[in-house]
């Protein structure tokens, strides 16, 4: 029987960049120029409605999707309701319901 | 530049004698037992002149390098520290803790490169105690003076490193303490780039040291990963990814010379065991971690518990049925205070 003390081992961060494919990004980038105004400011992650249950975290998927990491979190952009709350915080204005909703279609395509 | 160009910036002339000791604040509690022996190693094996002073205070450096001490409160502590050694009568200064070594080699460093601070930190000083003081002439942490001596201790060896069942070399990693070897590399002896304090000892004392490719990585104890709870999981991810990397090479044992990575390095495998039932050493244990002064007691012939080996959470004890040394397990937890204390109140009652 496994322990909890209050935290968990985290997870590594290591990027490896010889495995990186950023071929959805820059089709993202195509589709969606707003997306480029991003700070990483977080909040979008702050408001989302989401996140408080299922620990949906916007701007870390949209920072490993810009990264070339978009296979890793297929499962993640399940946990979006697409209510919207997130574009109409976003201080920088973009459109991060339509972001949502082009990295989901991008993958699954 | 030549490796041994390099090498011989890395090589400090270590001092004979006269060494002002600077304990370590938290050292005292996790392994008490070393500075102890360190001390007695000092003192009655080498017959040197080292002075622990009961005057002496934390260095700060804890809550320096968490942003609660403000640069200035903590370069006033050590310049307590300075005059305390100045009233003593010592120009060695001697560390226990790797932080502190950082530390006083940065404030020093800091003052040569600014005078106007040094003024400005001896004004505060005389305001706040009425103290002077003199620099230090040398600064090296204690694994610096035990690695120098290493030689002569080799020659009063009653446990050499050598697995007595096998009669091979005991393998052990080494893990050095980043603020001794990253801060300011050419201060300490090799540096994170040729690390050879610690296995220049173990070679000296019969063992076998063994690169891992980890061994640099900092164990964990990094002061923001770990203070606040939420933030420990970082903290022992680091000592995860160490001890992921040391344990293909089945390591007898560890040793370290930071007061914080022996610890966390100890502690965690047991917290890690706990999380995920996983365990880094033979037949489903940990690997047991010593300091280099429990490495050296242990090799010297010291009791087990008396260099303060049952203050551990990863048993030590496989280690030494492999040493061959002999030990009372009842006494394990018999600790002298209590003795003394049952003594006092024998003569109380009677």
């Amino acid at each position: 029987m496994t322990h909890s003390f209050g935290y968990s081992i985290s997870q590594s961060r290591e990027t490896n960049w010889d495995k990186l494919d950023h071929r959805f990004a820059d089709k993202l980038l195509d589709l969606e120029p707003s997306v480029r105004l991003c700070v990483g400011c977080g909040s979008c992650t702050g408001t989302c409605t989401a996140a408080p249950r299922s620990g949906f975290d916007i701007r870390k998927v949209h920072t490993r999707f810009r990264r070339g990491e978009a296979g890793a979190f297929v499962a993640e952009l399940e946990k979006c309701m697409f209510c919207g709350k997130c574009s109409m915080v976003c201080p920088r204005g973009v459109n991060i319901r339509n972001v949502m909703d082009l990295m989901k279609k991008l993958i699954e395509a | 530049m030549s490796v041994s160009k390099n090498w011989k910036n890395y090589n400090q002339q270590i001092p004979d004698d006269r060494y002002y000791y600077a304990r370590s604040c938290i050292r005292q509690n996790f392994f008490p037992g070393s500075e102890k022996t360190f001390l007695t190693i000092l003192q009655d094996l080498l017959g040197k002149d080292i002075y622990d002073d009961p005057k002496h205070t934390s260095c700060t450096g804890i809550a320096y390098h968490s942003d609660i001490i403000p640069f200035e409160t903590m370069m006033t502590v050590v310049a307590r520290h300075f005059s305390l050694m100045t009233e003593a009568g010592y120009k060695n200064l001697v560390p226990s803790c790797v932080t502190s070594f950082g530390l006083y080699n940065e404030v020093l460093e800091t003052w040569e490169h600014h005078p106007e601070v040094e003024t400005k930190i001896r004004e505060m000083l005389w305001k706040s105690t009425r103290r002077e003081f003199e620099k230090p002439e040398a600064i090296m942490h204690a694994s610096d003076i035990i690695y120098h001596f290493r030689d002569i201790i080799s020659d009063h060896a009653q446990n050499p490193l050598i697995n007595v069942q096998t009669g091979e070399p005991l393998k052990v990693v080494d893990h050095i303490g980043c603020h001794y070897a990253k801060i300011f590399p050419s201060k300490g002896i090799g540096g994170a780039e040729f690390p050879i304090v610690l296995s220049g000892m173990v070679s000296s004392w019969g063992g076998q040291s063994v690169d891992y490719p980890e061994r640099r990585h900092c164990c964990g104890f990094g002061f923001r990963q770990y203070l606040v709870k939420a933030n420990r999981g970082y903290s022992i991810a680091n000592s995860y990814r160490k001890f992921e990397s040391m344990a293909p090479y089945k390591p007898d044992f560890i040793v370290a010379n930071c007061p914080g990575c022996a610890m966390f390095l100890d502690r965690w495998q047991y917290t890690i065991g706990e999380m995920k039932n996983e365990w880094f050493g033979a037949n489903g244990q940990g690997i047991p971690i010593l300091t280099y002064e429990e490495m050296a007691g242990l090799v010297l012939g010291f009791d087990p518990w008396a260099i303060g080996l049952q203050m551990h959470q990863t048993d030590c004890e496989p280690l030494l049925k492999k040493m061959g040394i002999s030990y009372d397990r009842d006494k394990k937890f018999s600790l002298k205070r209590k003795t003394i204390l049952l003594n006092v109140l024998e003569e109380e009652i009677q």
